[in-house]
């Protein structure tokens, strides 16, 4: 064992590196996922088409800002308000026209109708981008790379992806746990995920934190295409996968749980990063290899809480 | 074990009777004469969603162009033709359906089945079962022609043999002196299926070639950064990758951005459908592939004025350049131009039936704008290959080969009757004295 880690210790400080970088783009789309489903109680299939919109409307604003001609600095301006467009725009509409409608159904008909509108929000992406990959990679070319020592050698990495991506991801999780906790909306959306009834009773208007919990959760799934954008490829399907990744995260880290999101995002990211070293057949697993163990063992999910029967 | 009973025993017999009655019926329906048809109705199977669209798409494109343009020339023996498109992305079951409701409820003559091998593999025994001739235009496994043999279904191009032994073969002349190779495939049949064609033709020709990582990616990923990292850190000489797609445009654009094409050679064997969106960032000096013969610099095209009408006549409707599939439609449609042609005069004018169409099909050679198509008794397609290595130019807004080989099918095809790998494991490096001089392009 002791050998094994000597011969292959600076492979796997390589895989953390990459493990966090992916760890931080599976973070932002499960934590959206996770919030919206901590209050408004629907899993949301929609969700990976908020990525993908996100991630196609950030790589236009940027394109466009680039045949403006200004410089590619501001292409981290175009992710950002990639982000607020699609957040603010299209997370209203679907929670008011669409969502509001089921609240409270059947949750076999809140899947089939966020179903629908994933296939739909699908179909408007190919009828307004194309089919042909879309790809705006200013950010992460403005930035550069930074060589990481290994052995003899160097690894070049982008400073993008070694600095850009988890510190987004870890300003996120600091912000959302500040927000939650230490604000007044932030503790009202506590108070409606908790128990709904009672934050009504107590004149909490729930409609109104529903509104704005589906804004704030598209919006950090379109904040996950964005930043996702400058270092792939968008193509039809995009969001599909996303989407699958994004539940098992959800499902791992206990149903509404932040932090929960957070660490089983680090563990998938940190064994799928291992397993494409030493074991690359078992990449497509790990995540949910991870996922069975986690929920063999706390069916509640990491950080989940056994609710307990309320009739 | 209970013994039949008198009733379960008529029912088997009448059963059988039937079943006689429906297959004779089915066999005499093919042979039987046929009417001119008010039109020529084509069912076309293609990605119309999905990952996979970015060929699908431009394909159908493609028909559609391809069809008015037939029609407006007055269809193919005076009838106009008309399309059904019916997408593959729900998966081989669905299509299976969605053919047979082609065939029995629109009645179309021909089917073009598909981009997917899987949905190949689906449909060509659909073709014998319904006797209804049809053309794989797009997909390219092997297993097709040397497990079955269909004599309905004909493959208008080429396949994976040929498609992955001519970059093998131009990198043997290229780089001879490699030692070690990394394969990043995507993780499905195709790249799975195009690895071990790939190794067979690679272990025979070149033994000794240590493979220093096989990865195989989640189809439809989004992100290679740790595959690159491993790559960048086993340093191969040789990276081969089948990928194709945002999946190919992506790990170039990661790759190049980590200067991984700086330290490895690559070999791109489906490049050429990723060049428009990869434009200037393709780097220089790797060699790509395009699934046959058709670049749009194709340095000696058999017919230029075919090349340049069809290329400027999709550009002018689409806005970008065609890719392969567009190509490969094409030549279905003039494989099916040809084989009605053939039939027609083979009955003097009259129109053909299903049998007739399907025999009109066998040993065709049908022209394409860069060169000639035989079909051979198996109804596999001999389609040239050309490989180059990636170059940028004025003349493209997007990389193009330069020192183009034009491998011909035939040397690098399996012989009728064999098994790809079986075959690959059977070369010399003898072969390689038969690899034609590049063109410089």
């Amino acid at each position: 064992m002791g050998e094994w880690f000597t011969e292959n210790g600076l492979l796997l400080g390589l895989a953390a590196l990459d493990g966090l970088a992916y760890a931080a783009l599976v973070f932002m789309v499960a934590v959206g996922l996770n919030l919206v489903f901590g209050v408004l109680r629907i899993v949301n299939v929609a969700h990976g088409s908020l990525f993908a919109i996100g991630a196609y409307t950030a790589a236009s604003v940027g394109l466009l800002f680039a045949a403006w001609g200004l410089p590619p600095a501001a292409g981290f301006a175009a992710l950002l308000l990639g982000t607020a467009l699609v957040g603010g725009v299209l997370g209203p509409v679907i929670e008011r026209g669409v969502l509001r409608r089921v609240y409270g159904q059947e949750e076999v008909l809140q899947l089939l109708v966020t179903f629908a509108l994933f296939m739909i929000l699908e179909d408007v992406q190919k009828l307004v981008w194309g089919v042909q990959p879309v790809s705006q990679d200013a950010p992460m070319k403005v930035l550069g790379t930074v060589e990481v020592p290994f052995g003899d050698d160097t690894i070049p990495f982008t400073v993008y992806q070694l600095f850009v991506l988890p510190g987004v991801a870890l300003f996120t999780l600091l912000g959302l746990a500040w927000f939650l906790r230490r604000t007044l909306t932030g503790r009202v959306i506590v108070a409606v995920t908790t128990d709904k009834e009672a934050a009504m009773a107590m004149g909490i208007d729930a409609a109104r934190v529903t509104l704005l919990t589906f804004t704030f959760g598209a919006a950090l799934a379109a904040l996950g295409g964005a930043l996702a954008s400058p270092t792939t490829s968008l193509v039809p399907g995009i969001g599909a996968s996303t989407i699958v990744l994004s539940f098992a995260v959800v499902a791992t880290a206990g149903l509404g749980q932040i932090e929960g999101a957070a660490l089983t995002s680090l563990l998938i990211g940190l064994g799928r990063s291992a397993a494409v070293y030493f074991e690359p057949e078992l990449e497509v697993v790990v995540p949910y290899l991870i996922m069975v163990a986690v929920l063999l063992v706390r069916p509640q999910g990491l950080f989940g809480v056994v609710e307990a029967r309320r009739v | 074990m209970s013994q039949p009973t008198d009733v379960s025993r008529r029912a088997a017999v009448l059963g059988a009777a039937a079943s006689g009655a429906l297959l004779w019926a089915g066999g005499e329906g093919a042979r039987a004469q046929a009417a001119k048809p008010s039109e020529l109705r084509i069912g076309i199977t293609t990605f119309l969603s999905g990952p996979a669209s970015v060929f699908g798409v431009p394909s159908r494109q493609a028909a559609e162009l391809l069809i008015e343009q037939i029609n407006r020339a007055g269809g193919i023996g005076g009838v106009p033709l008309r399309a059904f498109f019916v997408d593959e992305a729900p998966g081989a079951d669905h299509l299976v359906g969605e053919y047979r409701r082609l065939v029995q409820n629109e009645n179309v003559q021909v089917v073009f089945a598909s981009i997917s091998s899987g949905s190949c593999l689906a449909c060509t025994p659909l073709s014998t079962e319904m006797r209804k001739t049809t053309l794989l235009w797009d997909c390219g496994t092997q297993r097709v022609f040397e497990e079955g043999k269909h004599p309905y279904a004909f493959r208008t191009q080429g396949y994976g043999t040929p498609e992955v032994l001519a970059p093998l073969l131009y990198l043997l002349k290229h780089k001879p002196d490699f030692r070690t190779l990394a394969v990043i495939n995507q993780d499905y049949a195709w790249g799975r299926d195009s690895w071990e064609l790939w190794k067979a033709g690679m272990d025979a020709l070149k033994p000794g070639v240590r493979v220093v990582a096989e990865m195989f990616p989640r189809f439809n990923s989004t992100d290679f950064s740790t595959e690159i990292t491993r790559l960048l850190a086993t340093r191969p000489d040789v990276v081969l990758s089948t990928s194709w797609g945002g999946e190919l445009v992506t790990l170039v654009r990661q790759a190049t951005e980590r200067r991984l094409f700086e330290r490895s050679l690559f070999v791109l064997p489906v490049a050429e459908a990723s060049m428009q969106s990869l434009g200037r960032t393709m780097p220089a000096g790797h060699i790509i592939g395009a699934r046959g013969d058709h670049w749009n610099n194709h340095p000696k095209p058999k017919n230029p004025e075919a090349m340049k009408r069809f290329v400027d006549g999709y550009r002018q409707r689409f806005n970008e350049y065609p890719i392969y599939p567009c190509h490969h439609m094409a030549q279905a449609f003039s494989a099916l131009q040809a084989a009605y042609a053939k039939a027609i005069a083979a009955k003097g004018g009259g129109w053909p039936n299903d049998a007739e169409l399907a025999d009109a099909f066998r040993g065709l050679t049908f022209d394409t704008p860069t060169s000639t198509i035989t079909l051979r008794e198996d109804g596999q397609g001999l389609e040239d290959q050309l490989v180059g290595l990636s170059s940028q130019g004025e003349r493209f807004p997007f990389a193009v080969p330069r020192d183009m080989v034009i491998f011909p099918a035939a040397m690098v095809s399996t012989p009728v009757g064999q098994k790809s790998v079986d075959w690959l494991k059977s070369l010399k490096p003898d072969i390689l004295a038969q690899v034609p001089a590049p063109i410089a392009g």
